[in-house]
């Protein structure tokens, strides 16, 4: 309700600084044409409309939606038409539709509302998509006509030809011929069955439907062929979405993994409370969110390093207070850093709730892309599969060209040679896990964004995240990529005909089967790194 | 014989006597004290005793691929749900016409979610012989296939620990799907009588008490039988040395395959007989925090040694009991703790404690910190 009325309190400011303030409002022709639609009988309702209409008058369509929304009424003492802003309760917020001056609150005995007549309801919808048509701004010219597929009648089809043809924008022609051929085809037109065949809106597709049962022999044949060209259409663009859903869950598992690429791969570390050092990411951006409310665009990009750290500190601990103790026993730490994971997640829910959080989701990374009507891929999910390649893209950077990199390959293949080389063994190890533990912080920042944030967070992601990296080879940041992309795609492709559950079984099933066949995974490390 | 070597050493007599000596007093204290007596046992706390005997149980079958093969299987509650699972169908069947919908064969969940006839894995399953083939026969059928293919590719260590946790993951989410036919969310339950006893009687529960300190001695002697014969100490071998061994001609994997499927059976055993005393069954016993919890017990008591198995079983889900009842947000602040504090500082849980007291005696099948953690 309260939207409802802002809205049509910014529509009147906005048409009160378009028209000319100078006008008095006794000279108003505004004036007239509403107060000539109140007073008309209900057999001139109808012209009184088409002359608030054709009149040209900017703020047309804020009375005639007020007009369909029962909000116009008339003072029944000095006849004044008003608009009716708020119509709860004894007293009606009230406001004047000439100025949109608001004019305070009146008793609704004091107010007698303009009676409206089914039909004209009806057909106002399609008036002021008409309105709308004539809007300055493109994108609602496009809008109004989106909404126009499937509703155009015999009445609007006129005033649509003379749109089309004095329309500049080749968007909003393009959709207004749609419209009218979705009408045209309604009525046994065949040509107009060519305009819809390159459409994939889905009115174009049921009224193409509904042509190719008809009667008429040529008209269901070319309906039917068009069908059949968009069916093609439509297979291509459901076959990308897949792909574009199971990149965007395989780049979450990237994201999951490459910690652990880092810290089991190259290390040799089993840290089971990866998972825990994600949700503490994802902690950090709600912490973030509530330092700084109403901005949550900036709290997610400064949690991006803040969660980095928080991981990585985390990681450290976990390192120095256990980790270290524990060199060369693999199944030790296994066990002490699941016991790790359990605290943590008990810490989460004590400390903060066992609830889930909210995390606000940027204005700028909320919404869509829309390529066509078929395929809109979501913005949020985008822009993690851009963060998981830029991080991924850092880390091998790191390993590769810095110091740090060299010396964790160094003492990763020859601990002892590296060490009488002078490394120190021991530093490497700790910023090695710590690099690790903060790239799952960054994973967390991602999973924000995409799911729940709650103290079971990571536990949903471990056993995956262990999976891509045996998958995709120990050791290998390579392998990784491309296993957490394709098992995300092949969990995606399966879906459909399996169902979410069960697609996820079938792939772990897969994997359990493709360890038994290379037990290195699918990009195994050769040479020297192998032998460590 | 392999069975009866063990009867003659000391330690497994030592565990026997004190095992049958608990059940005696145990029963005797049910049975014989009155009712308001301090030392009278309730037939509330004979069924938890008789859990903490499953879990032993289990807890046995888990020592002996880890302490003895050097396994870490971190997917042994799958084969103990499927141990579970079996039982609960026969108990399912024993219901019979008694059930909330009162079709004489359809289990409630089938009626409620319209299925016509039984799905043809649950035919059979109204026969007590049958259900209690396919208790050793489902876990030990997994165990064979999927050993078979993790040693034959030599998957070892972290890996098939890793996979082993996937396995049991991948069951529970198969079994959470209604689809299944395994009852889903709910699981199997509200189960009426077993063998024609009543489950809600406490004689019945003191016989399954009983049984399931049987099981858990016969448990116990296969185990040792096998960890003292010739076959237990090419185990020992594998666990310490696998490819060393594979060089002197043994065949490793065969070996292993075989350790692994009676551990599954022993564990499918205990869960058949968690069943009928807790009173369900439902899909969270597949999940991975309940397949390392039984690690840890083993750790905490002692690897290698299968009496600290059943020590480190019992001590563990006592303290859960306790402090679940208590405070039950600091449990997992303790069980975490466990798992940190007894792989750091207790390698060799406490049997390892109490062997450093009597240096004299020691096994000498007992590994050493190093080795053992292969």
């Amino acid at each position: 309700m309260s939207i409802c009325r802002s809205l049509t309190l910014l529509l009147i400011a906005l048409v009160c600084l378009l028209s000319l303030p100078a006008t008095a409002q006794e000279n108003d022709p505004g004036k007239a044409l509403l107060i000539n639609l109140a007073e008309a009988p209900a057999s001139k309702v109808e012209e009184a409309v088409n002359a608030i209409v054709s009149s040209g008058d900017e703020r047309a369509r804020g009375w005639l939606e007020a007009y369909g929304n029962n909000r116009l009424s008339r003072v029944k003492d000095t006849g004044q038409v008003v608009l009716v802003l708020n119509n709860r309760g004894r007293d009606w917020e009230i406001a004047d539709p000439l100025t949109g001056e608001n004019m305070g609150e009146m008793s609704r005995r004091e107010l007698d509302r303009v009676a409206i007549n089914n039909t004209i309801r009806g057909q106002l919808e399609g008036i002021l998509a008409m309105l709308d048509l004539n809007a300055p701004d493109p994108k609602v010219r496009e809008a109004s006509a989106q909404d126009m597929m499937g509703k155009v009648d015999a009445s609007l089809v006129e005033p649509l030809e003379a749109q089309l043809v004095q329309e500049d924008n080749a968007g909003v022609r393009d959709r207004i011929a749609l419209a009218l051929a979705i009408y045209r085809v309604g009525e046994g037109n065949v040509e107009a069955v060519d305009v819809l065949a390159g459409s994939l809106h889905p009115r174009a597709r049921a009224a193409l439907n509904e042509a190719a049962r008809s009667d008429n022999q040529e008209l269901a044949a070319s309906a039917t062929r068009a069908l059949e060209s968009i069916e093609q259409k439509l297979k291509l663009n459901r076959a990308a979405e897949t792909l574009y859903f199971g990149l965007s869950l395989g780049s979450v598992l990237v994201l999951a993994a490459i910690g652990l690429a880092i810290t089991f791969g190259v290390m040799g570390v089993i840290n089971m409370a990866h998972g825990e050092l994600i949700m503490l990411g994802a902690y950090t951006t709600w912490g973030m969110q509530q330092l700084f409310p109403g901005q949550p665009g900036l709290a997610l990009i400064l949690s991006i390093p803040a969660g980095f750290m928080v991981a990585a500190t985390a990681g450290i601990i976990i390192e120095r207070s256990v980790i270290q103790y524990l060199k060369g026993r693999p199944l030790e730490t296994l066990l002490a850093t699941f016991g790790i994971s359990l605290i943590l997640q008990q810490l989460v829910r004590t400390v903060i709730s066992p609830q889930n959080r909210t995390v606000v989701t940027p204005e700028w990374m909320s919404g869509s892309l829309v390529i066509n009507d078929a395929l809109s891929l979501t913005l949020n999910r985008l822009y993690v599969l851009a963060f998981a390649l830029i991080v991924f893209a850092g880390l091998m950077l790191i390993m590769r060209k810095t110091r740090l990199g060299l010396e964790v390959r160094a003492v990763t293949q020859n601990r002892a040679m590296a060490r009488s080389m002078g490394i120190r063994a021991t530093r490497v190890d700790i910023m090695t896990f710590a690099l690790g533990s903060g790239v799952a912080g960054l994973a967390g920042v991602a999973l924000s964004q995409l799911t729940n944030v709650g103290p079971n967070l990571g536990q949903n992601y471990i056993i995956d995240s262990f999976m891509v990296v045996v998958f995709g080879g120990v050791g290998n940041l390579w392998g990784t990529l491309i296993a957490g992309l394709s098992l995300g795609t092949i969990n995606q492709l399966l879906e459909p005909w399996a169902g979410a559950v069960l697609a996820k079984i079938i792939v772990l099933v897969f994997i359990i089967l493709f360890i038994q066949k290379r037990p290195k995974g699918l990009f195994p490390q050769k040479g020297r790194a192998a032998e460590g | 014989m392999w069975l009866t070597r063990p009867l003659r050493e000391r330690s497994t007599q030592l565990f026997l006597g004190v095992l049958f000596a608990a059940l005696v007093a145990v029963t005797f204290l049910h049975l014989f004290m009155p009712q308001d007596s301090a030392l009278h046992v309730s037939a509330f706390t004979v069924t938890l005793l008789g859990k903490y005997l499953c879990y032993a149980l289990l807890a046995v079958a888990v020592d002996l691929v880890w302490g003895y093969l050097g396994i870490l299987s971190l997917g042994h509650g799958a084969f103990f749900a499927l141990g579970g699972y079996a039982m609960g169908m026969y108990l399912m069947r024993q219901i019979g016409d008694r059930g909330v919908y009162g079709d004489p064969v359809l289990p409630d969940f089938m009626v409620f979610m319209n299925w016509q006839e039984l799905p043809w894995f649950w035919h059979g399953f109204d026969m007590a012989w049958f259900a209690f083939i396919m208790v050793l026969l489902a876990p030990g059928l997994l165990a064979l296939v999927f050993g078979f293919l993790a040693f034959r590719s030599r998957v070892t260590g972290v890996y098939l620990s890793i996979i082993t946790q996937a396995l049991t993951f991948a069951l529970m989410l198969a079994f959470f799907r209604n689809e299944m036919g395994f009852g889903g969310n709910n699981g199997l339950t509200d189960f009426k009588d077993i063998l024609g006893f009543n489950l809600r009687t406490d004689a019945t529960r003191l016989g399954l008490f009983i049984a399931t300190g049987i099981a858990l001695a016969i448990g116990y002697v296969i185990c040792r039988g096998i960890v003292t014969s010739k076959l237990g100490r090419v185990s020992v071998a594998c666990r310490d040395a696998e490819a060393r061994t594979r060089f002197l001609g043994y065949r490793v994997e065969r070996v292993q395959l075989f350790v692994f499927v009676v551990s599954a059976m022993l564990a499918g055993v205990a869960g058949a007989l968690y069943v009928p005393q807790v009173g369900i069954i439902n899909p969270s016993e597949f999940s991975p925090l309940f397949s390392i919890e039984i690690v840890v017990w083993v750790a905490l008591g002692g690897r290698a040694t299968l009496y600290g198995a059943v020590i480190g079983a019992i001590l563990v889900n006592y303290a859960k009991t306790v402090f679940t009842g208590i405070m039950p947000d600091a449990w997992l602040f303790a069980l975490g703790g466990l798992f940190v504090l007894v792989t750091v500082f207790l390698p060799k849980g406490i049997a390892g404690l109490l062997q450093k007291r009597r240096k004299a005696k020691t096994d000498n099948d007992t590994p050493t910190g190093q080795e053992a953690t292969a």
